[in-house]
């Protein structure tokens, strides 16, 4: 210290003398150096949903393991038909959250869209494939209006969707007079989704194929169409997906549109799984959908994460709930365990986000 | 003003009889009572390395906006291969053959390098697959995204299928240069293409103006960086005040020279 402030120009030099190129070629010898542990980060960085995958299968066998009741296909069959709606929403949820957005409305819209299809069916006596439909009409409603205040007025998602939970509760309550329209009065069409049938000594329900189906759909669609890398590249990057000449209001339109037609198909299945329309159904299933996306290792800052993922996270959640219930513990551990289980997942996101760059 | 016609015509000397394949007239460009542009004239030859330098407010961005179709000048007349042409947003220059590589990089992260070489202009399989079911071709896109980086010359961009996250920052502008080389575009227009690198990516920048300029892609590049400019730039417009200050030649003047008729201190 007493030397540099003596001779600050002898100190000084040597460093600026040295050529700056060399400290640049250390620089970036320290950053290509990889470990083991880094490997994997990259490798999950690559493929988000292993991590999901191996939490899956580590609960299964540690839920099996401790009672043998849980591997029982009757209670297999049962977690299918818990997880079926929250892994429809959840769909819709990731497609959403994809693009850096979030929508809180999903389960309200849901709600909404099967209390039409009941009513129109029921009340008004219309014909059960008509109801389906303006159950549609609704969903791609419900999306418009998300879609159209998130691009034309620049509102946050979270914000748009806050508002428009609100209002579609309100519109639900509005609309039934707050009473249920059981399954039994409802054409059978409509209650078609709860049918159940058997595969291999497994009860599976129709609701469930349909689930998966638009798993299915929805991931081909991703991975393998234009139209899918341009919903990443706007998550990643509005801007320069604008400038790669991605149309990003057109490409945010279509996806709160597509999202609102799934939740209209979340409602049959809904309407099955219960065998009623019930406006108080589902309120809480907006933050259920987001859970199963971030287990799913969907990134909440958008262009990272895919639908395999999601449903991975929500059958994580449903498995978690069913055999917790299983070892007999109190219902408000398994509320405490998905708690544990968001924040666990997002730190393993955010550790594998800081992939070096 | 003659001043400036004299330089050019020393500028343009050994081309003369060549016709330029961008050519602006007279463009004149005014934000409210702030004159952008005043008058000012560009031509760009087939295979040449154009540099547009100039001080912060001498009108080089508002210049490039207008040819890039960012800005809509108000006056003046624009031709590309020697037909006019109107650009009303950036997809039209890009439609016509106008490339550009913002400073800003518009690459997407996530997404590999053969992806992002083709957003926005995805390739679809053939048959029922693309026209139906509208899915990509995948492997044709990476297969060509390899022969175009190869093509280009960039060697340290061999593997396609890594997100470009993944890549430092010279090999991320080098896949930016290379997606508006690609795809026979007629001009391509860098934006301050080294601001944001390193000694050695800097030079890789460079390398990669001069392979394109060799395949017989001419550039416009805007940039500060004077040595930059001097090492790669075929011709230099000056930008002052909203006019062309004058054209001139590496071989003819200094980088002092230059500096001197940005800032005024000199006429060309």
């Amino acid at each position: 210290m007493s030397q540099h402030t003596t001779q600050p120009a002898a100190a000084g030099s040597p460093p600026q003398g040295e050529p700056p190129t060399s400290a640049l070629d250390l620089a970036e010898e320290f950053l290509d150096r990889t470990t083991p542990l880094s490997r994997i980060r990259n490798t999950l960085h690559r493929y988000p949903a292993i991590s999901p995958a191996i939490v899956l299968v580590l609960a299964v066998i540690v839920f099996g393991l401790l009672n043998d009741r849980f591997l029982n296909p009757a209670n297999l069959s049962l977690i299918t038909q818990q997880v079926a709606v929250v892994g429809t929403l959840a769909v819709a949820q990731t497609l959403i959250i994809l693009t850096a957005g979030i929508d809180l409305s999903v389960g309200a819209v849901m709600v909404l869209s099967s209390m039409v299809i009941a009513q129109t069916t029921v009340q008004a006596g219309l014909p059960a494939p008509l109801g389906l439909f303006l159950g549609l009409v609704v969903g791609l409603g419900a999306g418009a209006l998300n879609g159209f205040l998130v691009t034309r007025l620049k509102l946050p998602p979270f914000i748009v969707t806050l508002g428009t939970l609100n209002i579609f509760v309100a519109l639900t309550l509005l609309y039934s007079g707050g009473a249920t329209v059981r399954g039994a009065e409802m054409p059978e069409l409509l209650t078609w989704t709860g049918a159940t049938f058997n595969v291999l000594g497994v009860n599976f329900t129709v609701g469930v194929i349909m689930m998966l189906l638009l798993y299915v759909v929805v991931a081909f669609i991703l991975a393998k169409t234009a139209w899918g890398r341009h919903v990443y590249a706007v998550g990643d990057d509005p801007e320069s997906a604008r400038l790669a000449g991605i149309r990003v209001n057109r490409v945010l339109m279509s996806v709160y549109l597509a999202a609102g037609a799934i939740l209209a198909i979340g409602a049959w299945i809904q309407i099955g799984r219960t065998n009623a329309a019930s406006p108080n159904a589902g309120v809480d299933l907006n933050l259920d959908s987001i859970t199963a996306v971030v287990i799913g290792g969907t990134s909440l800052f958008g262009g990272r994460g895919t639908v395999w993922g999601t449903l991975l996270g929500a059958l994580i959640v449903g498995v978690f709930r069913n055999g917790l219930s299983l070892a007999g513990l109190d219902v408000l551990w398994q509320t405490f365990a998905v708690g544990v289980l968001i924040i666990v997942a997002v730190s393993v996101d955010q550790w594998i986000r800081k992939v070096r760059k | 003003m003659t001043d400036t016609i004299a330089s050019d015509a020393a500028a343009t000397a050994p081309g003369e009889s060549r016709t330029p394949i961008l050519r602006a007239r007279r463009l004149v460009k005014t934000f409210g009572r702030v004159v952008g542009l005043d008058g000012v004239s560009l031509e760009l030859y087939p295979g040449e390395v154009l540099a547009v330098i100039g001080d912060n407010g001498a009108g080089k961005s508002t210049l490039i906006k207008c040819l890039t179709g960012a800005e809509v000048p108000d006056e003046g007349e624009i031709f590309l291969d020697g037909r006019q042409v109107h650009f009303k947003r950036p997809q039209d220059a890009r439609a016509a053959g106008i490339e550009t590589v913002y400073q800003n990089l518009a690459v997407s992260p996530a997404l590999d390098v053969a992806s992002n070489l083709f957003l926005g202009r995805e390739e679809r399989r053939k048959g029922l697959l693309g026209s139906v079911f509208r899915v990509v071709d995948q492997k044709g896109m990476r297969h060509k995204a390899k022969a175009e980086l190869t093509a280009l010359g960039i060697s340290t961009l061999q593997d396609v299928t890594v997100p470009v996250e993944n890549l430092s920052g010279g090999q991320r502008q080098a896949v930016a240069v290379a997606r508006a080389a690609a795809f026979g575009s007629k001009v391509v227009v860098l934006d301050e293409p080294t601001a944001a690198l390193g000694v050695r990516e800097s030079n890789q920048v460079l390398e990669l103006i001069r392979n394109l300029r060799d395949r017989g892609i001419p550039v416009i590049l805007i940039s500060h960086n004077m040595p930059h400019v001097f090492d790669v730039a075929d011709r230099i417009h000056v930008q002052r005040l909203g006019k062309r200050a004058a054209t001139i030649t590496p071989q003819t003047h200094s980088m002092t020279d230059a500096v001197a008729i940005m800032t005024g201190a000199a006429r060309a």
